[in-house]
Order: C-alpha cells, then sequence, then structure tokens
C-alpha cells in the first residue's frame, strides 16, 4: 500500500482556513524556520481514500472475535461515542472557570461514586492516561504514605512472577527495588513465598486477582493481612476486574489503593493501542495523597500529566456504567466468566489448559507438549487463527506457562461465535498433527505474510524518506 | 442492559455444558463472606435514556463561542475530515497491533506519524506517543539520566503542569529537579549557565514557553552542550509550521503537546504526547516504535519495532512501565497534518500569531492594560489587567473565554485563527467598558 508520502502532489492543497482578517504579524527571522516540513500535499478526497484503504487493513472489535487475554477486548458501544462527542464536552477548556465546567465535574463525580461502589474505596482520581500510569499514581501513593510517616526503610515492592511486566517496571519508576516471588503450582501466590520475602523493608505488593492465569486466588484475605501484618500496602492491579464487577470488591479483599483500565472493564474502545483512561482508588488514608493538576488546583500535590486526565474516556465510561447499572454489571461479569469457562470447555481434549479448573473471565492453554509432538509453536497457531478471521490470544504471556496462549472472551461474545471458535481450534489442533508445515507457514490469507522482525530491530527504518 | 447477546436459553444450555447448575459455581473460589450481595448504583438504563441522562450533563457546561485562552490546551479550528477518519470502527475498535498480519492499517498509519512528527520537529526518531506533552517531557528527562548525571533542570517558563509532572517522575526514581528562573518572561540565561554544574543530565525548555515569549533557544542549548548536558525541548507543534525547529535549535530531544493537531480541548484529554530524538538515543525512547520491513514473500510491510527496550520484554529493566499510549490521537494528528499539508499547518501558525498580536494591540489600546513581557511573541501574551475577575467575568457574560489569570495578577491571552477580528474587537470593547465605567 502505497504511505501518504506517495500520494503527494506537489501544489495540491484543501483551503480549509479562508484568508485572514487581520495583517500578519512578522516572525524575527532568527526564529523561522528554514524549510517547510515535507508534510503530504493532498486533497480531501485523497486522504479519505487514504486511510479508507488503511482502515481495511484493521481488525477491530466491530470485526470479529477478539480473545486477547489479559485486554477486555468487549464490544465497545455506539452510543458511548456519541456522548463523548457532544460538543458540551469536546468544546470545553480545562482551565473554563468553574461556574462552566459544573456538567464535567458532575461527570468525573458520577463515576467516581460509582467506581468507589464497585470497589469498595474512598476516593479516585482520573488523572492518569492509561493503566501502567494508573499503576506508577497508585505506587506513588504508597511512596508518600511510607515518607510522611518516616518510614524510609521500605524500599521493597513485591511482584509475583506471572504478574503484567507494567508491574515490576513501575516500582523501578517510583524508586523501589522489585522482589519477583515464584507462583504456586496452581498459578496462585504460594503463601510461603511470600512470608519468606516480607519484612520491615517491604513497601507493598502489587497484586492483580484473578490473577493473569484467570484464577481467583482464594488466599487473597490471608495474603492481604500477611502484607498489613509486615506493615506493607497492597496495591490491587485492576486489569482484571471484569471478571468480578458487581461480584466482589478489591476493598472487601483487603486492598488500600487500585487502578482501572476504564478502556478493559467499562467498554472504552482501545483505539489501536490508546487513548485508555484509569480511575486510581484509594482508602480514605491515602486520599491526602492523590494527584491533582498545578493549574487547576495548584497546591504541592504529586502529579501525573496535565489537567484531569482523559476527560473524554471517562464520558464513555460513565455512559456504559450508566446503562449497564446496578443489575448489568455483575451481569456482564458473570458471562465473562461464564463464556470463558465455556469456550475453555469446549476446546479441552485438544489444546490442554494449563490449570484444569474453574477458571475465571480468561484462561491460559499451554501448547508444549503439543509442541513437542508435532513441532507446530503457539505462535503458529495463533497465526493460523488469522486465516480464519480471528484475532490470536495474546500470546507467551505469562510468562510462568510455557508456549502460553490466552484466551479472553469477554461477554459481549454469543454462544455461537464462541462454538465456531471452539471449532476453529479443534480443527487446527488436528492440522497440527497433518500438515505442521503448512501452519508453520501462517498466515495464508492475509494482507501480508509473516513479517521479518529481526530486521525490523536489527536495520530499523522508523521513518519514510524521500530517497528511498 | 449489558450488551450481552446470549439468550436467557442459551446461557443455561452453556451453564450445563460446564455441568452446573447455577452461575455462582463459578465464583467458588470466592470467599462467601465477601460476595457482593446488591451494589449501590442506580437501575441500568436504556440508550434512549442514557443519552438523555449525559447530554443533560453536557448541557450544564457552558461553551464559549470565543475562546481567548489556552495554557496548554488550544481552540483550533478541527477539519470535518479528522473525525470522519479516527470515527471508523476498525480504527477505533483495534488494540496495540501485536499481530502485524491483521494490523497492517494501525501500523502503516503510526509509521506515516512518526515521518511526520520527524519532519515537523526534524529530528530522526519519533515514537508511536505517550500520554501527553507533560509525560513526554517526563519520560525525556528520564532518558537523559546517567549515573554520575541525575539532575534535571527545567526552566521556570514552562506550563506548572509540565513542571509539576516532571517533579513528581523525578521525585518518583529519586532524582533531583532544579528550577532555572525566568527574567522577563524567558529563561534566566545567566542563572542557567550557573546551575550547569556536572552532574546535570539535561535542560528542559518550552518553546514558545508558558508565557507564549520565544525562548533564546540556540543560545540555550549551545550553554547546555557546552556543559555535557542533553538539551530537551517542549514545542508547541502549530508553531513548527514556522518556526525554527528543535534540530536546529540543538535539541537532543524534542517533545510536546500534540492536541493542538486535531484534538478537541475535551477538558483536558485525551491529549498525546509526541517525542522525537537522534538516531544516536533511538534505544533510549519509551513506548511503541513502528518499523519498516519485509514479510515472507519480500513485500514492504510494518511491524513494532526494537521492542527489545520494552516493559513486557525487560520488566524491571525496562526504559518506561508505559504499555498502552494514545495511538488514536495520534491518528488524529496524522490525519489533521495530511489534511492541513505544510502550506496549512503555516497558514495556521501566521494565523494564530497574526490575531495574538492583533488582540493584544486591542487590549492595550485600553487604559491599564499593559504587556507584561515585551519580547517577541507567538500566540500568547501576558498583560495586566485591573479588576481581572470583573473583566473576566464580563467578557464570560458575553461568550467570551478570556486570558488565564495567573497568580501574580497578570493574564495569559491566547488567540488562534478561529479568533475572528470582528469578536477580538467585541472582547476588546468588553474591556474597555468595564474598565472605564
Amino acid at each position: 500500500m502505497k504511505l501518504l508520502f506517495e500520494r503527494s502532489v506537489s501544489g495540491r492543497r484543501s483551503d480549509l482556513l479562508g484568508s485572514c482578517d487581520v495583517e500578519y504579524a512578522a516572525l524575527p527571522e532568527e526564529f523561522a524556520r528554514k524549510n517547510p516540513p515535507a508534510l503530504p500535499e493532498m486533497s480531501e478526497v485523497d486522504v479519505s481514500r487514504h486511510y479508507t484503504e488503511l482502515n481495511q487493513q484493521v481488525h477491530g472489535v466491530n470485526s470479529g472475535f477478539y480473545p486477547l487475554g489479559s485486554c477486555t477486548m468487549k464490544y465497545n458501544p455506539r452510543v458511548d461515542e456519541d456522548m463523548a462527542a457532544l460538543q458540551g464536552f469536546t468544546g470545553i477548556h480545562p482551565l473554563a472557570p468553574k461556574d462552566a465546567v459544573q456538567g464535567c465535574q458532575e461527570v468525573l463525580d458520577t463515576a467516581a461514586g460509582y467506581l468507589c461502589e464497585i470497589t469498595g474505596m474512598d476516593g479516585m482520581t482520573f488523572q492518569p492516561a492509561a493503566g501502567a500510569h494508573g499503576e506508577f499514581t497508585g505506587v506513588m501513593l504508597i511512596k508518600q504514605y511510607h515518607e510522611k510517616r518516616g518510614d524510609s526503610a521500605r524500599k521493597k515492592i513485591i511482584v509475583p512472577d506471572s504478574a503484567h511486566g507494567t508491574n515490576p517496571a513501575t516500582a523501578v519508576m517510583c524508586g523501589f527495588e522489585v522482589v519477583n516471588i515464584p507462583s504456586a503450582p496452581n498459578g496462585c501466590i504460594d503463601l510461603e513465598a511470600l512470608q519468606a520475602v516480607l519484612g520491615d523493608d517491604t513497601a507493598g505488593l502489587m497484586l492483580t486477582n484473578p490473577n493473569t492465569v484467570g484464577i481467583f486466588d482464594e488466599n487473597i484475605l490471608e495474603i492481604t493481612r500477611l502484607v498489613h501484618e509486615a506493615g506493607g500496602l497492597c496495591y490491587y492491579d485492576g486489569a482484571n476486574l471484569n471478571a468480578v464487577m458487581g461480584i466482589v470488591r478489591p476493598g472487601d479483599m483487603g486492598f488500600d489503593c487500585i487502578h482501572l483500565n476504564l478502556h478493559k472493564t467499562f467498554a472504552t474502545p482501545h483505539g489501536g493501542g490508546g487513548p485508555g483512561a484509569c480511575a486510581v482508588g484509594c482508602k480514605e488514608f491515602l486520599k491526602e495523597f492523590l494527584p491533582h493538576s498545578a493549574l487547576m488546583e495548584g497546591g504541592d500535590s504529586i502529579q501525573v500529566r496535565s489537567f484531569s486526565g482523559n476527560f473524554l474516556v471517562v464520558v464513555r465510561a460513565l455512559t456504559y456504567l450508566l446503562t449497564l447499572g446496578r443489575e448489568g454489571v455483575p451481569e456482564a461479569a458473570r458471562n465473562a466468566v461464564l463464556n470463558a469457562n465455556y469456550l475453555m470447555e469446549q476446546i479441552k481434549g485438544t489444546f490442554v489448559p494449563a490449570f484444569d479448573r474453574v477458571c475465571m473471565h480468561e484462561f491460559v492453554l499451554d501448547l508444549s507438549s503439543y509442541k513437542k509432538e508435532t513441532g507446530v509453536s503457539a505462535l503458529d497457531v495463533a497465526k493460523s487463527l488469522i486465516d480464519y478471521g480471528m484475532h490470536p490470544p495474546t500470546m507467551y504471556f505469562p510468562l510462568i506457562v510455557h508456549e502460553a496462549l490466552m484466551l479472553e472472551p469477554t461477554e459481549t461474545e454469543s454462544k455461537e461465535t464462541l462454538d465456531e471458535a471452539a471449532a476453529v481450534f479443534r480443527k487446527l489442533y488436528e492440522l497440527g498433527f497433518r500438515d505442521p508445515e503448512f501452519m508453520h507457514n501462517a498466515p495464508h490469507n492475509a494482507p501480508i505474510g509473516r513479517p521479518d522482525e529481526v530486521q525490523a530491530s536489527r536495520k530499523p527504518v522508523l521513518r519514510w524518506k524521500k530517497e528511498q | 442492559m449489558s450488551y450481552v447477546p446470549s439468550t436467557a436459553e442459551q446461557r443455561k444450555e452453556m451453564l450445563s455444558a460446564l455441568g452446573m447448575e447455577n452461575w455462582k459455581e463459578l465464583y467458588t473460589d470466592v470467599p462467601e463472606a465477601m460476595l457482593v450481595e446488591e451494589l449501590d448504583l442506580p437501575e441500568g438504563m436504556s440508550e434512549l435514556e442514557v443519552s438523555r441522562k449525559v447530554s443533560g450533563m453536557a448541557a450544564k457546561n457552558k461553551v464559549f463561542g470565543t475562546v481567548l485562552r489556552g495554557a496548554g490546551a488550544y481552540d483550533h479550528y478541527i477539519p470535518s475530515i479528522v473525525r470522519a477518519v479516527t470515527s471508523k470502527e476498525e480504527f477505533l475498535t483495534a488494540y496495540t497491533p501485536y499481530q502485524a498480519e491483521m494490523s497492517q492499517g494501525v501500523l502503516q498509519y503510526i509509521f506515516e506519524y512518526q515521518t511526520m512528527i520527524c519532519e515537523l520537529t526534524g529530528m530522526d526518531v519519533a515514537n508511536a506517543s505517550v500520554y501527553d506533552g507533560a509525560t513526554a517531557a517526563a519520560e525525556a528527562a528520564a532518558m537523559c539520566r546517567t549515573r554520575k548525571r541525575s539532575v534535571t533542570l527545567i526552566s521556570a517558563a514552562a506550563n506548572p503542569d509540565v513542571i509539576n509532572t516532571v517533579r513528581t517522575y523525578c521525585y518518583g526514581t529519586g532524582d533531583e529537579l532544579r528550577i532555572v528562573p525566568a527574567r522577563d518572561g524567558k529563561t534566566d540565561a545567566e542563572e542557567l549557565q550557573k546551575m550547569l554544574t556536572e552532574d546535570v543530565s539535561c535542560f528542559y525548555v518550552q518553546q514558545p514557553n508558558f508565557f507564549g515569549q520565544l525562548e533564546d533557544a540556540d543560545k540555550l542549548g549551545e550553554m547546555v552542550h557546552e556543559a555535557g548536558a542533553m538539551y530537551v525541548m517542549g514545542c508547541n507543534p502549530i508553531s513548527l509550521g514556522i518556526m525554527k525547529t528543535p534540530a536546529d535549535c540543538g535539541a537532543d530531544i524534542a517533545v510536546g503537546e500534540g492536541q493542538p493537531l486535531g484534538m478537541p480541548m475535551g477538558f483536558g484529554g485525551p491529549y498525546l504526547g509526541f517525542m522525537a530524538t537522534t538516531a544516536k538515543h533511538m534505544r533510549k525512547l519509551p513506548g511503541r516504535i513502528v518499523g519498516e520491513t519485509v514479510d515472507s514473500e519480500g513485500s514492504r510491510c510494518y511491524v513494532l519495532a526494537l521492542q527489545a527496550r520494552e516493559q513486557h520484554i525487560r520488566r524491571e529493566k525496562a526504559s518506561s512501565n508505559i504499555c498502552s499510549n494514545e495511538s488514536l490521537c495520534a491518528l488524529t494528528a496524522a490525519v489533521y497534518m495530511a489534511a492541513m499539508g505544510p502550506e496549512g499547518l503555516a497558514e495556521a501558525a501566521r494565523q494564530s500569531m497574526a490575531k495574538a498580536h492583533y488582540l493584544a494591540d486591542a487590549l492595550t489600546a485600553v487604559n491599564g492594560v499593559d504587556l507584561v513581557y515585551t519580547g517577541p511573541f507567538f500566540h500568547e501574551f501576558v498583560t495586566t489587567l485591573p479588576e481581572s475577575e470583573k473583566v473576566l467575568q464580563a467578557l464570560e457574560n458575553a461568550g467570551i473565554l478570556g486570558g488565564l489569570p495567573l497568580e501574580d495578577g497578570t493574564v495569559l491571552w491566547c488567540a488562534t485563527e478561529k479568533a475572528s477580528r470582528a469578536e477580538m474587537d467585541r472582547a476588546a470593547s468588553i474591556v474597555k467598558e468595564v474598565l472605564e465605567a
């Protein structure tokens, strides 16, 4: 496909601004640009067709099944988009006077109230822009808490080895040392391993529950109690809240602060990688440490980005929450769990679940023995799924399972879709024994074949250049 | 309503396929005492009801017909094609392009975006975006740190939200932030010279700065390099349509708030942090980066490149924890730049600058209103304003959002190409009326 720049025709343009009705001001020579940026020169129809063509080479949730584990690719309702596009929201300057932004404040307050109810927290901020950014915010609450108490020896954050990579990376950004602890054979926290590392230097524990293998840790109360007894705080990574919203609350599990990915659990679109939005909640005693904007509120609190966060994403999440309401929230969670268990059950007998037990909203397949028998890897299966119009599951994560494929169907998939997906998995399972070569070379019907990723990183070409 | 397509009958079938009768059997791992009986939330709503409810909230905001306020969020004209493209459902509902074969459209638009950011800034490499201009500045400062050089310097003439965000990130890693004072609305070069000690990793300057003034960016850059530190510039992307590139000013890293490139003000977000650097520092850039390669047939295609820097591979050794970024906003900026073209972008810059100077002239014609800083400015400027509260209220009553009152009693004004001569005349006459009443 042609790049924008290859469609550019010198001198082509649209008149978008019209003529200037005041005199131009002279930019002093020493501040002026030597050459204009080589942006493409296009008419509106060129732009429209270019992006329509690109859009046709994207698989979105609306295109088909997208069981990308841990990412909660549920359907994104269109009414949420309409609400976020209202001029009464888009046209609001973040520094407009308070009396002119009462509606925005109502959106934030209402969403915060509902999310506190769902999570059992007392305070909530929407300033962080994404999950990892929320982790940073939340762990900074823990840091401030210990520092304010003069407890400066608490330098360690405990992270299970099944955690998302963002957890350890976050702890380091907050100045903590990461203590990785191995998981128990059932994929949950190994209580002995936890106890062995807890001590006077423990700042806190970062935990996802249900965890990254899709299991609710039944020892959760014991875990949070142990951490608290050691003087640490418990951070809840809300990446997997979709399984339990309205069923059980992180606050009741003993967590002190949490983050919620609004773009996962609360159905706002993932936008090709973002924008997400993140709510960080905390118990009463941590509220004083929440971030604020220097320009909007002043003061000397921490601040993780400008203004009050990805507000228009919060509008979408609130619209979704209002739509679901009291009954809809747990109903969504129950069906997310039901769908995952049903799909796992339908695949069983072919590919093997890494943990053969009731799962939450997602489950992990372990293809290591299959690979030994057939030579077909998790990657080969993932690429083969593409030929069936299905987005592959998350591959090779969590790290504690080898040849992992992690599937999260979400509640917005129908039984028919799950049945069809299971049939494809079963078919591919057989195919691996018959024609592994075919699967090594998959996909066969995608716009491109497998890309050479090694070349991309060894000889990086990260921008277009004319002389190419 | 919960958007669950399965019927009650189907749910029952699925449960019985699992050998279960009741959904509670799905949650046997959850200690029973912890189960929530009922949430204290309102009942769910139909689409019509929810639309009425949320529209009602939007209606409680006041949309100003004329916006003469900037300070980090700018009211530029957004061409219609921008929203038409960015609301396409596939672009909207896909996630990070982990599977290149199924996401060439996303990968290519990011590659094009990276190219345009490089063109705009004159730098060699750009990433696929970070959260906003403030986090871009904080991430840039983190790129510069070494064991020997860990102190970050930032100009007091930078946006306060940016300063505070950088301060927070520094506090996180335990590194020091020192603020270089401003004089006459610009970075005090003499003070900077004194503060450029051997432990300084980088200096961040904003161009045009928070007060709208144009910094002597080349000179500051030379000083920074002479001291062996890195030079980070935070730029307004619209101004780069006509202003000297950060590369030409000697910047090692160029960052900025991308919101002016087609994103609505939206009460503060989602916005777009752009980041670009020289080839030398490419592997220190945080976040996603898309690269060109070939597929198994030898055809050109795009993939996520240099992933060995990132948290999902490096974990605690990653350059940043960023995972989700602002991809759809990067698309917005790309469509905006493609629609405007080099001439359109330059015109937006020229007109914004022209209007701001017209507004400054009109306001300062009123007795008691004077420019606080006398250096050249782009599209923002600071004035004195007696009885500022009363004046700004009068403007608001007339549907005009006036300048931003600053802590020292002065007011920071802004104009973009959207402000018409008639609107600015009207604003100036209201200021005059109030002050001469």
